[in-house]
Parts: C-alpha cells; structure tokens; sequence
C-alpha cells in the first residue's frame, strides 16, 4: 500500500510536536479515529486480492500500533512534566522548625531511686514503704533512740500537733527512712532484704539544707550476714551506681543507736576543677551510714537477735543525685524553676535497668 | 572536742607523729573535723643577729641594721625600739608572709635606704599582743628555724590544735584522757599512769553539804566538796593560759581556769564558789519553782518545779550541773574558795539545760554522762592544783550521798565478733582490747569502765573491738542471692503503678516537680486542709505549718513561681503523698498534672492553642490507662470547690472516686498569684481497683470481613444537654450492632441559637454499625439509625437537625 511511510512520518512528527493533551487527542483522532487516515486506508483493504490484503494489513496494523503507542508515550511525558511543573510550585521551607511538642521530664530524684532500686533489686532487695507522719516509737523507741538520747533532743525534728486532752506524744515527721526497717521486720519477719526510699524530713534550712530530702534505708537480715558483706554489698552498689570499674570504700567507726557496730562510709574520690572523680585521687568523701543493726532494734521488729543478724545503711538520694549528675544546690531540687526542672531532669525513656544500663 | 598535741602526750607517751595520730583519731569513731597546725605558719622564719644598728639619716625613730643570716649578711630598716647590735632575732626575708600583719614581704625602700626583709614582733607572727619591740631570743643560732626554737623553747607556741567530733554516745572522749586510752588500745603508745593523792584536810570545812533525800534517789547521787582558804586568786599560769586559749577558751582566772582545765582534761566538770559569799551550807533540792538566779553568763533564769538547785541560806547559788550563780561566783578579791565536784543525773542535766536553754560545757558533758567513779578523785586532784597555783590551804572533804553503782557484766563471745564484723580477731586480741579500754574480763562476762555509760550490751562489746581493731581494714565479703535462679519481680503493683504514672504523664509532656509536703495554712484550707490535725506543732517557717492536703497548692506555687521568671507556658506534675490526718497511714498517693497557657509555644502554623478541659481530661485519661483503670468510668459534676464548679469533673467507679479534672477556680487562682486560667487533673492513685485475677492471657479478638457502615447524625438538644447522656443513648439502640459512638461536632453560642432557637445547641455523633452475620440491607440501617434518633429523642429531648 503507498503512502504509509508519508502517513507514518507526519503523526510521529505531530505527535512528538504536540504541546497538550488537546493537541495529542486531535492527531489520534485525525489517524485512528473513525473517520481517520488510518481507519480509511483499513477500509480499502476489503478490496484488495487476499495475498495484498495480507501484506497491506500487516503494515496498516503496525502503523497503528506505532502510532498508537506513541500517543501514550507522549502522553505520559505530557503528565510527567505537568506534575513536574505542580510540585516545583509545591515548595516548601523545609529550614522552618517543625511543630513544637513539649517535652517531659521526670525529676531527678525520681531517676536516682529508680537506678538505685535496679542496683538493689538485682542484688534481691524489695522496696519497703512506710508513712511519713511516724509514730515517735517507730521513729525513735524502735530504733533504740530512747527519750532522753541526745539524738532525740536535737532539735531537727518536726512535731504533729497534739489535740488537747490527747495525751498520746506526738508523732513526728519521720526524721529518716529507718523507721521502715522496723515495720518492714514486722510484716515480713526473717530473712528479709529491703530497702525503703522516701522522703523524710528534719528542721534544718541553710546554703545546704532543706527541711525535707529524701532517702533509701537498705535492710538485709539472715542467719550469718556479716559487716563485711554490708561492705561488699555498698561496694557493688557505688560501682553500679556511679557506673565507674572500681571504687574503693572507707569504714570509719561511727556511732548510730541503731546498729552496733556503726561506721560511717567514705568513698576515694577526686575534685578536678569542681567536677567529681569517684574512684580515684587521695581524697575521701563520706556518703553513708551504716552498721550492723542493733539487738534492741531487731527485737522491736520482733526478730530473735539470737537467730538473726544483719546490716542496715541509710543514705540521701538527693546527695546522691547531686554527686553523680553534678547538681550543685540542694535547695534548688524543691524550687520546681522550669529552667532546672529541663536542665538536670530526665527523659521519660530513660528508664534505668541493670540490663540496658542506669544512665545514658 | 578540741585539745592540742601536747596534752593528748601529757596523757599518752607516744612515738607517733600528728598524721598517725589524725588518722587513728578518725578511724576510731573520733573523726577530725579540724586541725590548726600553727607551726606551719611559721615554718618559713629563721633566726638571724643584728651586728650593727645605726640611726637612718633621714628617719628619727628608724634604725638600719646589719644583720647576719643564713644567707650572709643583709641591711634591714627596723622601727623597733630594741633593734640593737648583738641581739637574736626572728628573720622574715622578702617573698615570706607575714601572718600577723596580712602581707608578702618585698624588698623595699624606707625613706631612700634598701631594706632586705624585716625583724618580727610577738604580734607580728601571731604568737601574742606584745608589740612594743622585736622579739629578742635568749638563745638560739642565726639560720635555726624559728618553730624550731619553738618547740624547744615555747611548745605551746607551735602546739597543733586538734578539733574531733564526738558521737553522742561517748561522754569519755570529752576529756583528753579518754582520747590518750583510744589511742592507746589502738597501740599508738601507752596511757600514761594516772596519780591520784588524795589531799589531806587540814581543817573541818565550815560549809557542809546536803542532798535532799529525793535527790539522792535520782538527780544527785553523789556531792563531794571543800573548802580552800588563804588562795591566791590571778591569772593563771602561762601555761595553762596557752592551753585554753588553744581550744578557743577565754582565761579568766586561775580558779576558774583550773575549773575549766578538769572539764577538758578528764571530762570532769567543777564549781568553784567564792565561799565568804556562800551563807550557811550548802543543799542540793529540787526548786519550788519560781526561784530565780543570776547565772555566771549574767542572765536571770526562774526555776521550774523540780528543777535542781544549789541554795545556801540566801537562796539558789547555782543551777546545779549546768552553771554557777553571779553572786557566789569566784573573782581575783577571792580567797576562800568551795570547790564543788558532783555526779549529776544526765537526764536531770539535760531536762533542765534545755528548759532553761543554757549550752554550758557542764551541761554538755554532765547529759551525756561523766565518770561517776571519778567524783572524788576528780575533787582531789582540782585541790592539788589550786595548792600548787594559787597556795592556800584545804579543809576535810565533805560530802553526801555515795557513788552510784555503774558495774554491770555482758557476756563476751569471740566468735560472735567475728561472725558479725566478719574479721578474723583472735579472741586473746580481742580481749586485749577490752583490757586497754578498761573492761575488767572476768571468765566470759565483761565488765565496762564506769567511764563508759555508753556499753549497755552484748553488741557494744562487738562494737568496741572491731573499732579498734580498725573497721578500715575490713575486706569486703560477697553476699549470696537470698534464692538461686531469676530473681522474682521486687516491686510492688501500686511502686508500678506510682512509677507509670510518671513515666506516662513525662511523656505527655510534663515537668516533673517535688514540692514539700508542707505548705501555708491558707493554702492549705483552700484545698481541703490547714486543720489541727495536719498542723505542725514546730513549723520552720509561715510557710510551711501544714501538711499538705493536696499536691495542688504545690505546683499552683511552683506556677506562680515560674510565671514571677517570665515562664507562662507550663506543664507541671508531681507524684506523691497528700495527707487527709495527721496520724501514721492518713496519706494517700496523688498524681496531679497542672497546665498554664499555651500547650505549645507559637509557630508558624498557627497549633498553638490554649490548654482546657478537654486536655486535662485525656492527660488523666492517660494517667488512669497507665494505672489500669477500666475504660468505662462515671463522670459527676461533685468537684470540690477549688474547682471551677461548671468546668471540672469527677471521675469515678460506683462511690469510688478516681480521679478529678477542670479549670481550676479562678478565685484559687487569684489568691496564689496565679495568672490563669489553670486547668488541672488529680488521679487517685490507690484508688483504682486491681484486677481481680492476673492473668497474661488476652481475650479472642473478635473481627469481621462484613462491611462495617459509619452514619452521622446531627442532633438539636437543649444547650446543657450532656454529650455522654447523648452519646449513651444512641449505644443503647442496638447493643449488638453499635460497635461506637463519638461525637465530632458540637455547635453552640449565639450563632447557633440564632438558627436553632434560644437554649439550643447540635451535637454531631458518627455511629459506626459493624454486622457480624450478613451485610446490613439498607432496610435494616434506616430501622437502627431510626432507633437511634428515637433513644435520643427520648434520653435528652434533642430532634435531628434540619
């Protein structure tokens, strides 16, 4: 058939010159449409001989589909570039911020008693509760403080008042953790190992002291716990806890009416340019008290001091906080300033575990 | 406690230097708080000899001298009276600092002539007032140090001040001997011999002494005293002048220095009475009351009943044990001197010291309990030193009542040492420390000093063993897993729960605060609070009389607070107690959240808005979730008043209320100084039942492949119409069929009532229809969506709207 190459030349042509769909629409219409060049030269085929038609039909159904297929070529690169051209019209400032959320903290001293808790409930300790408006039994009596002790009549205690004609003497805020020990032991009974963090409270109010800190009393009693492994126990835990390979500690006797034997416990230490090295450098910093817990005091927990012994140590959670994170005033963790609150608190995935480690 | 070097060696002859000393001290319960080594101040000076002075030519009082030191010799101007050719003196060469004068020597020009360093007075380096010339040495080397002079010459002068802290518990180490007997069971040298020779009377004393009856039985067992005639009041001796005033003591008179020598000497406090003051004799009896004394601090102290008095026939002399009166009071006119020495009950001591709020060294020491066995003695070897320093001569001692028995025994077992300090201590160590500290071991029972009130048991005989034996060189020991394998969970459901709470609501995008547990009564009364019952009888300050009733007050401070530095966007919550009582167990745990201003700070994209109800109200949603709390709760309008009475809610299970959200009364608000509005959350945090049985299994999840059909119905309804009552109503058309209800249009205010007429309101809800067996036919949703313009018409009066 003649004129197919001439046919085929002008719609590629036009179709690759087409500027919109409009245009491309037009040219397939021209040759595919019914009325098109294409279909009419289709039609000439029924009068062709059967060996022409053969030949002529084959080359008009190319033509067709070439034709065809470059209308959709064209067509896609149409769209393409029209999409193209939206998105570029689409842009956006990506340098502006994006939408602010608030962001949480939790306090430090909460952070500290849990990555002290994990320390201990590795090491098989409970966390023991108690009420912070004590009987003066349990904060004082039940720990061998009698009334006329000179602990007793120091005067950093906080008194309830007394109604008239109550005759009872007046609770107390709980001047330490301690009183837990004994409420603890009456619960549970021996062998028992516990420690209670809490707040506690005591009439002191200066550069380094605020009426109410907190604290974590630790109680282990069984048939043969000795001083030493009251030591080995805070050694663990200081190395754990300030998450460095090596502390060495210092008992120094001390004197405290609930344990007998007392000591006070140092820790080696470093100051390099106010920063806290633990662990090395000649000097010590005292951080604890502690002791074998006193016959007295065990029998007011109702445990026979003849089958039972064990420690006790007490020591301030904030203190602690202040050491390893480098807060510098006490006063400041009960202030609630927005400022401090972010800077020195944690994030609500920071949660302390032995396994994934205490701090990041 | 403070003493100085050379005492501690007049009781204990010692090899060991300061350091070893120091240590010891610490590590056996006598922790240094202090050291005042005032030789190291002077280290730095030599001795040196003028060999020339002449007068300076253009100075009439300044002479410039020629003075040979270590360094050869050197031209020094001196202002000094004394500078004169051949004396010794004390060299401070230029770059040394002078302590008393505040300043490094430099080389310097004093009117035109080169000095090269300066010859020191007394005041100069501290050592006294004098000043009226340099210092001339009798003896002494040109190059010698200057402190080693000292020590040769004036001990006292480079004597090392030593300040420990003693526990309470031991009234001996109040006394320097206590110390010296530590230190020497601790093996650094050896407690030296203790004389004491009883003084014979050469006269019956005309003052007697009584204690009345009662007070012999508790109070005062013990008086011993006697009378002193023909001394000689004055300053004491230098020596003795140089000891107190070491340890911050004011000499006043050789009497009263003797007095205050014992005290510290051997924890044996005296009194001393100018007896031709004293009329008649002397009674120890509780006062009447109302008695009053002028005390040797010069303040009038009245007497309370009971209170322990020393009278003689014009009254109260002293305030017995704790201090002397004015009148009898020992001056430098007086010649005949009542020396007192007694035991008197701590516990009297202390009732009456701190009723009377007198701190005297009496008091401090007599509360905490002296040598009982040491009364007499004490009384002895005080007469000798008045003998020896101030003459005289001393009457027969009079006394009353007897010394009180302190002997006691507590089994001694040396296994138990070891098993409880676990340290190996050989039993014969061990008892050679009881023995150095003057346990009498008699077989298995110990028998403590009578200078140890302080041993009351078995475990204070442990005690005193492991401390000498040094607790420093304890050795850690592993301590086993209570049970072998994975250790149980240690934390209680509610320290969980306590623990999610703040995790969730820090995730939310709150401050965590810890405010006190004790705020101001006005606060607290705005919340529930400020009674009796939670009132502290002591507070610290105004601001903190009352248990906290609420940890509201708290955070609506700490807002203000932040509000006062320019912060008004906040989120804040604390976790933890409020208190309802004031007895043990009348708390209960609190999460509260508050939110000020903005939920977020500006942005380009116009999120900001301002915190409400509704963002309180998912917060303690969340809060309850993290707690376990079922989803379906009540809510009631039964707020307390702090809050905004028509936007707060309460949250409960059946009585049980849980939690409670709103705005925060403004009136609150206006008294706190704080700029609202506030809107807050309280979550009960006990108060959420736990599930009845635990179990990790979770219930089948039921899903169907029917098309689920969601229809939106808008309904018109009286303006105080509540959404839940709404929201109810249409979940009660089909139970089955009904898998949600939400509201997600609410149109109210003037525009609306314009449309829909006065009072009224449109609440939008989408129902979402979720078939189980068959897809539903159009029939069967328009029978459901009928059922439920029914229920609500019927439930809150409301028709969908046109």
């Amino acid at each position: 058939m003649d004129g197919l190459d001439a046919l085929k030349g002008k719609y590629l042509e036009g179709i690759s010159g087409a500027g919109d769909e409009a245009a491309l629409e037009e040219l397939r219409v021209a040759a595919l449409g019914k009325k098109g060049e294409i279909s009419l030269k289709m039609r000439e085929l029924g009068q062709m001989d059967p060996a022409q038609r053969q030949e002529a039909g084959q080359a008009l159904n190319r033509l067709k589909d070439e034709i065809d297929a470059a209308l959709k070529a064209k067509k896609s690169a149409l769209a393409d570039a029209a999409l193209d051209e939206r998105l570029k019209s689409e842009w956006l400032d990506v340098t502006l911020p994006g939408r602010p959320r608030r962001q949480g903290t939790i306090h430090p001293v909460s952070q500290v008693t849990e990555e002290i808790t994990a320390i201990f409930a590795d090491m098989g300790f409970a966390v023991a509760e108690g009420p912070q408006i004590e009987s003066d039994w349990y904060n004082f009596d039940a720990l061998n403080i009698a009334p006329e002790h000179p602990a007793r009549q120091e005067h950093d205690t906080f008194f309830m008042h007394r109604a008239t004609g109550d005759n009872r003497p007046p609770h107390v805020l709980r001047t330490h953790t301690s009183p837990v020990q004994i409420r603890a032991m009456q619960t549970h009974g021996a062998p028992i190992r516990v420690i209670a963090p809490g707040r506690v409270y005591r009439m002191d109010m200066d550069q380094t002291h605020a009426p109410m800190f907190h604290q974590i009393e630790g109680l282990a009693i069984d048939r043969d716990i000795s001083m030493a492994n009251l030591k080995w126990v805070l050694e663990e835990f200081c190395r754990a806890f300030f998450e460095v390979d090596d502390v060495e500690l210092r008992f120094r006797a001390s004197h405290f009416p609930f344990t007998e034997p007392s000591a006070e416990v140092d820790i080696r230490c470093s100051w390099d340019k106010g920063q806290l090295k633990i662990g090395e450098g000649d000097g010590w910093m005292e951080i604890l008290g502690s002791g074998m817990v006193h016959p007295h005091v065990l029998r007011a927990g109702g445990v026979d001091p003849d089958e039972w012994q064990g420690f006790a140590f007490g020591m301030g959670i904030d203190r602690l906080a202040m050491l390893k994170y480098g807060i510098p005033d006490l006063r400041a963790f009960f202030e609630s300033d927005l400022r401090w609150l972010r800077h020195y608190g944690f994030t609500s995935l920071d949660m302390p575990t032995v396994a994934g480690g205490l701090s990041r | 406690m403070k003493f100085t070097l050379s005492w501690l060696k007049d009781h204990l002859e010692t090899q060991a230097t300061l350091d070893e000393i120091l240590y010891a001290l610490t590590d056996l319960g006598l922790e240094v708080e202090e050291v005042e080594d005032r030789a190291a101040r002077l280290s730095a000076f030599t001795l040196a000899k003028v060999l020339h002075a002449e007068q300076h030519p253009d100075a009439d009082k300044l002479r410039v001298c020629r003075v040979l030191t270590d360094e050869g010799e050197k031209q020094i101007v001196c202002g000094a009276p004394n500078a004169r050719e051949g004396i010794t003196v004390v060299l401070c060469k230029p770059g040394d600092y002078v302590p008393g004068i505040d300043v490094t020597l430099g080389v310097g020009k004093i009117r035109g002539v080169e000095s090269h360093g300066m010859m020191a007075s007394e005041r100069e380096l501290e050592l006294s007032d004098e000043h009226d010339g340099i210092i001339e040495l009798p003896s002494g080397e040109v190059g010698e140090r200057f402190v080693d002079w000292l020590a040769k010459n004036r001990p006292g002068a480079v004597d090392p001040m030593i300040y420990i802290k003693i526990t309470p518990n031991r009234p001996d180490a109040l006394g320097v001997r206590g110390l010296a007997r530590d230190l020497a069971a601790r093996g650094l040298g050896r407690l030296k011999p203790l004389n004491v020779e009883p003084v014979k009377g050469g006269f019956e004393s005309p003052i007697k002494v009584v204690i009345d009856e009662v007070l012999k039985e508790k109070g005062c067992p013990l008086f011993t005293g006697r009378l002193i005639r023909g001394v000689k009041n004055g300053p004491s001796p230098a020596w003795l002048q140089a000891r107190l005033k070491a340890i911050g003591l004011r000499p006043i008179s050789a009497l009263v220095d003797i007095t205050n020598f014992f005290t510290f000497d051997q924890n044996r406090p005296l009194h001393v009475f100018d007896a031709s003051k004293v009329k008649g004799d002397l009674r120890i009896h509780p006062a009447a009351g109302g008695e009053t004394i002028e005390a040797l601090d010069e303040k009038t102290y009245t007497f309370r009943p009971g209170m322990m008095v020393i009278s003689d026939d014009q009254g109260p002399e002293s305030i017995a044990g704790v201090m002397g009166g004015a009148v009898s009071g020992c001056t430098e006119e007086t010649t005949d001197v009542f020396l007192e020495s007694a035991y008197w009950d701590p516990i009297t001591i202390a009732t009456t010291g701190r009723a009377l709020k007198i701190n005297s060294d009496a008091r401090y020491r007599f509360e905490r309990g002296v040598d009982p066995d040491f009364t007499l003695p004490g009384l002895e070897l005080a007469t000798r030193m008045i003998l020896d320093l101030c003459g005289g001569e001393a009457s027969e001692v009079v006394m009353d009542g007897a010394v009180p028995v302190s002997d006691r025994a507590y089994r001694f077992d040396a296994k138990k040492v070891v098993s409880l300090v676990g340290m190996n201590i050989a039993e014969g160590d061990q008892r050679a420390t009881l023995e150095a500290l003057g346990f009498a071991l008699k077989g298995d029972m110990a028998h403590p000093p009578s200078w140890r009130p302080d041993i009351l048991g078995e475990a204070d005989l442990v005690e005193e063993v492991a401390r000498i034996a040094s607790l420093t060189k304890l050795e850690g020991k592993p301590m086993r897993r209570a049970k072998p394998g994975v250790p149980k969970p240690i934390l209680t459901p509610m320290q969980m729960r306590e623990k999610a709470a703040r995790r969730v609501l820090a995730a939310l995008g709150y401050n965590e605060c810890v405010t006190y547990s004790f705020i101001d009564g006005a606060s607290a009364a705005m919340f529930g609070g400020g009674g009796e019952a939670t009132r502290l009888e002591n507070p610290i300050s105004s601001e903190m009389t009352h248990m906290r009733p609420d940890l509201l007050p708290g955070l609506l401070q700490a807002a203000a607070r932040n509000q006062a530095r320019g912060f008004m966007d906040l989120a804040l919550f604390e976790v933890g107690p409020a208190f309802h009582g004031g007895e043990p167990g009348e708390q209960a745990l609190m999460a509260t959240g508050l939110l000020i201003g903005a939920t977020a700070p500006r942005d380009p994209y116009g999120s900001r808005r301002m915190a409400d109800l509704y963002d309180a109200k998912a917060d303690a949603e969340a809060v309850l979730a993290a707690l376990g709390a079922p989803q379906k709760v009540q809510i009631s309008r039964r707020a307390d008043a702090w809050w905004h009475p028509g936007r707060s809610g309460v949250m409960g299970l059946g009585p049980n209320v849980i939690a409670t959200f709103g705005d925060v009364h403004p009136k609150v608000l206006k008294a706190m100084d704080v700029k609202g509005p506030a809107v807050a959350f309280t979550v009960r945090v006990e108060a959420v039942p736990f599930p009845k049985s635990k179990t990790t299994t979770r219930a089948a999840l039921g899903r169907s492949d029917l098309q689920a059909v969601e229809r939106d119905f808008a309904f018109v309804v009286g303006k105080e119409v509540e959404a839940l009552t709404l929201v109810n109503a249409a979940q009660g058309a089909d139970k089955a069929l009904i898998e949600s209800v939400a509201v997600f249009d609410q149109f109210t205010g003037e525009k609306a009532e314009a449309q829909m007429g006065t009072g009224k309101k449109s609440l939008a809800i989408s129902v979402r229809l979720q078939p189980r067996d068959k897809t539903l036919t159009d029939e069967e949703i328009e029978a459901v969506s009928a059922k439920i313009v029914e229920k609500v018409a019927k439930a809150t009066g409301g028709v969908l709207r046109g």
